[in-house]
Parts: structure tokens; C-alpha cells; sequence
């Protein structure tokens, strides 16, 4: 149990492990470990971002869909009024052609009534002539009594 | 038991005890000493050849391997080796930023590198007592002590190197007025000045003493330690050398020592870690 120099020996081993532990040891692994915890930080973090953006996409969808299923029921009553709409204006249309083919036909009706009933007052002023000729056996002045069969005839 | 027969117990176990010696002989030429009496004619300036190389071995194991494994560490997935050494800097690591407050990148490789040394340094004394020195003898080499924390050289070298880095940074942190206030003004203070003089002796002497008593404790507690352990594997040893019984009942001895020594050179590394950062601690915290 001898103090002697052996204790400075080991004393510059000492500092000498020290140094080269601080310098090709610690600072290499503990690098490398602090390194590992922000890779593994950042994943975590990345994850919860992740499931974040899960849930808020998934909100969106069903924002979405709402959204879609409102604009939908309201492009369908849109277009059902729409329709009732267009068969209302031809409906109405429809009655309105009729009514004009109806009034054209009545008119038909009363020029051709007319017409037929002018060609009869006609043909009946010339059967009464004809009548009255044979009656009366003798020429009618058609000249002298044409203002008289003309109002026979407006009297028919 | 060693080689001759002829040794009785005591000198077998001072044979045991007596350390590999390379120093200035009493003709003035140096060389290695062959006897007790040798050794201190040596003096101061002898070297335990058998001490600094075991523990320039140790610690250059340890550091070779632990720098082999940094060269190529990666981030990613560890392999088995890297998982081992990160397991180690870690363990340290919780134990620092549990007992160093301050701010510092020496104190955390100091720590690793005394507990991993030391931890090697006194594994050496579970490799069978006789082994290492019997085959070195027959090879000439006189006398062997292969475990260099039973060696207060080596353990009062690193608690020195500590205390050193120790009074380096309370100078660093504190400034020379700082440290010596720290070792004038406690523990008795006072506001009156007169009083604060005349107290000042007292409190650098109290303070004085706390301060070397901490290298002292420091180192003397590994040495005693495995002083201690290493004398009764040589005390258990010493029983292979009778009968067949006590043989038999030596080997038991000595494998359970062995299995509690494993606990001792563990625990006793770990103390001399947790007690260099706390001094440390104290270096750099401010009262």
C-alpha cells in the first residue's frame, strides 16, 4: 500500500478516458438518441395530425352529403313544380287552341248558314217568279218587280 | 494456491497484496522489484506496472467498444450491441439529470466513463484469485494484482482527477471570489463585518476539511471495498490448499462470494458515479 507516481498515471488516464468518452462516446449516442426521440415525436405528432385530419375529412363528407341531399331534394321539387307548371301552361294552351278552333268552326258554321240561306232566298224568289209566272201565265217584268221580289226576299 | 508449497499463508497472502513495482532500485538503475523491501526502498517514484496496465486495459476496453458502437450508431432501429450501449447512456443519463441540476456536457460522460471503468476495474476480481498471477509467474513476472481499484493509487487517482474538476469549475462557475466565499462565509455567517472577520478562519477550516475530506471518502471507500472483497477471495483461496472438505467447501465459499460480489463491484461503481455528480453539483450550483 505504497502512494506513489501510479496515482498520477491514472490520474491522466482518467482525464485522458474522460475526453476521449465526452468526445467518441456520449456525443455520438446521445446525438443519435435525442435524435430517435424527435423522429419518434414526430411521428406521433404527424399521427395525430393524421387522425385530425381523419375526423375533419370525415366531417366534410358528411357536410358534403348533406349538403348534396339538400340540393337534391330541392332540384326535385324544383322540377316537380316545374312540371306542374309546364302541364298547367298546356292545359292551358290546350283550351285556349280549342276554344279558337270551336270559335272558327262556329263562324264556319254561321258564314256557311248564311251563305245558305242567301242561295235559298235566292232560289226562293226564283221559284216564287217562277211560280207566280205560271200563275199569272204571263211575262213578269223582272225589271218592274225586282225591287218587290227583293223584298221578298229579304223578308225570308 | 500459489505454485511452491513451500509458502505458508501469511506470505502467500502479502504475496498477494504486493504489487508489480517498476522503479529506481537502491544501485540507481530501475527496474522491476522483486521483494517487499525493494518496494520501499523505491519510494515515490516507483509505478504498479500490474495496476495501470489492468486499468489502462479496462478502460480501454470499455471505451473501444463503446466508441466502436458510437462510430456507426444510427438513429433507427438499433441492433443488439447499440441497444446494450444505449441502455448504458441512458441509464446514466436518468441518473445525472436526477442529480445534476446544472447545465453542463462533461458531467454525463465523466459519469459514464467512471462507472463503466470502474465497473470493469473491479470485475477483474471475480476472474479466480490465482489465475492470472500464476500463469504471469511462470512467465518471471514476480508479483501480480490484477484487480486496480484494490490499489488506493488508482482510486485516489480518479477521486483526484474528480476533485480537480471538481475546484476547476466552482472557479469556472463562481470566479475566484465566489469559491472562496462559498469557503469563508459558511457556516456561520454574520451581517456585521467585524463579526464576518473574525469568523472567517473558522469557517475555511470547517469548510476546508468538508472539501479534501471529499477526495479522501471518495476514493477510500471503492479501495476499502474491494480491498476488502479481493482479502477474502484470498482468505477462501487459501482453503484449497488443505484437505479435500475444505476444499470442496472452499469452492463453495467462493462461488458465493462471487455472487454477492457481483452485487458489490456494481453497487460500488454506481456510488463512486452518484457521488462525482453530486460533487459536480455542488461545483456548479450557487448557494
Amino acid at each position: 500500500m505504497n502512494i506513489n507516481v501510479t496515482l498520477f498515471w491514472q490520474m491522466l488516464f482518467f482525464l485522458a478516458f474522460v475526453w476521449f468518452s465526452k468526445k467518441f462516446v456520449w456525443g455520438p449516442m446521445i446525438g443519435a438518441l435525442n435524435e430517435r426521440k424527435t423522429t419518434i415525436a414526430d411521428g406521433l405528432a404527424a399521427a395525430d395530425k393524421g387522425q385530425q385530419a381523419e375526423a375533419e375529412g370525415v366531417k366534410q363528407v358528411e357536410q358534403f352529403v348533406a349538403q348534396a341531399k339538400t340540393q337534391a331534394s330541392e332540384i326535385v321539387s324544383n322540377a316537380e313544380k316545374q312540371g306542374g307548371d309546364i302541364i298547367d301552361e298546356m292545359r292551358e294552351q290546350a283550351r285556349a287552341e280549342s276554344e279558337r278552333i270551336l270559335a272558327a268552326a262556329r263562324e264556319e258554321i254561321e258564314t256557311e248558314t248564311n251563305k245558305a240561306k242567301d242561295s235559298l232566298r235566292g232560289q226562293v224568289s226564283a221559284l216564287a217568279v217562277a211560280g207566280a209566272q205560271q200563275i199569272l201565265k204571263r211575262e213578269v217584268d223582272e225589271k218592274a218587280h225586282s225591287d218587290l221580289l227583293d223584298q221578298l226576299a229579304a223578308k225570308l | 494456491m500459489a505454485s511452491s508449497g513451500t509458502l505458508t499463508s501469511g506470505e502467500y497472502i502479502r504475496h498477494h497484496l504486493t504489487n508489480l513495482t517498476f522503479g529506481p532500485k537502491a544501485d540507481g538503475s530501475w527496474g522491476i522489484a522483486h521483494s517487499a523491501e525493494e518496494i520501499s526502498e523505491m519510494g515515490f517514484w516507483a509505478v504498479h506496472i500490474d495496476s495501470l496496465f489492468w486499468s489502462f486495459a479496462m478502460g480501454a476496453l470499455f471505451l473501444l467498444f463503446f466508441s466502436r458502437i458510437a462510430k456507426r450508431v444510427t438513429a433507427g432501429v438499433p441492433e443488439n450491441a447499440q441497444g446494450f450501449v444505449e441502455m448504458v447512456v441512458e441509464f446514466i443519463d436518468d441518473n445525472v439529470r436526477s442529480s445534476f441540476s446544472g447545465k453542463s456536457d462533461i458531467v454525463a460522460p465523466l459519469a459514464l466513463t467512471i462507472f463503466c471503468w470502474i465497473f470493469m476495474m473491479n470485475f477483474m476480481d471475480l476472474i479466480p484469485v490465482d489465475l492470472i498471477p500464476l500463469i504471469l509467474e511462470k512467465a518471471g513476472v514476480p508479483y501480480q494484482k490484477v484487480v486496480p481499484s484494490t490499489d488506493p493509487n488508482v482510486t485516489f487517482g480518479m477521486s483526484l482527477g474528480v476533485f480537480f474538476l471538481m475546484i476547476y469549475y466552482s472557479i469556472a462557475k463562481k470566479g475566484l471570489g465566489g469559491f472562496s466565499a462559498e469557503l469563508t462565509m459558511h457556516p456561520f455567517e454574520s451581517k456585521n463585518i467585524v463579526l464576518k472577520i473574525l469568523l472567517l478562519p473558522i469557517n475555511f477550516f470547517l469548510e476546508a476539511v468538508g472539501l479534501l475530506a471529499k477526495p479522501v471518502s471518495h476514493s477510500l471507500r471503492l479501495f476499502g471495498n474491494m480491498y476488502a472483497g479481493e482479502m477474502i477471495f484470498i482468505l477462501i483461496s487459501l482453503m484449497f490448499g488443505s484437505s479435500i472438505i475444505l476444499s470442496v467447501s472452499g469452492g463453495a465459499l467462493q462461488f458465493i462470494w462471487a455472487v454477492f460480489h457481483i452485487l458489490v463491484i456494481t453497487l460500488q461503481a454506481f456510488i463512486f458515479m452518484v457521488l462525482t455528480v453530486v460533487y459536480m453539483d455542488m461545483a456548479h450550483s450557487h448557494h
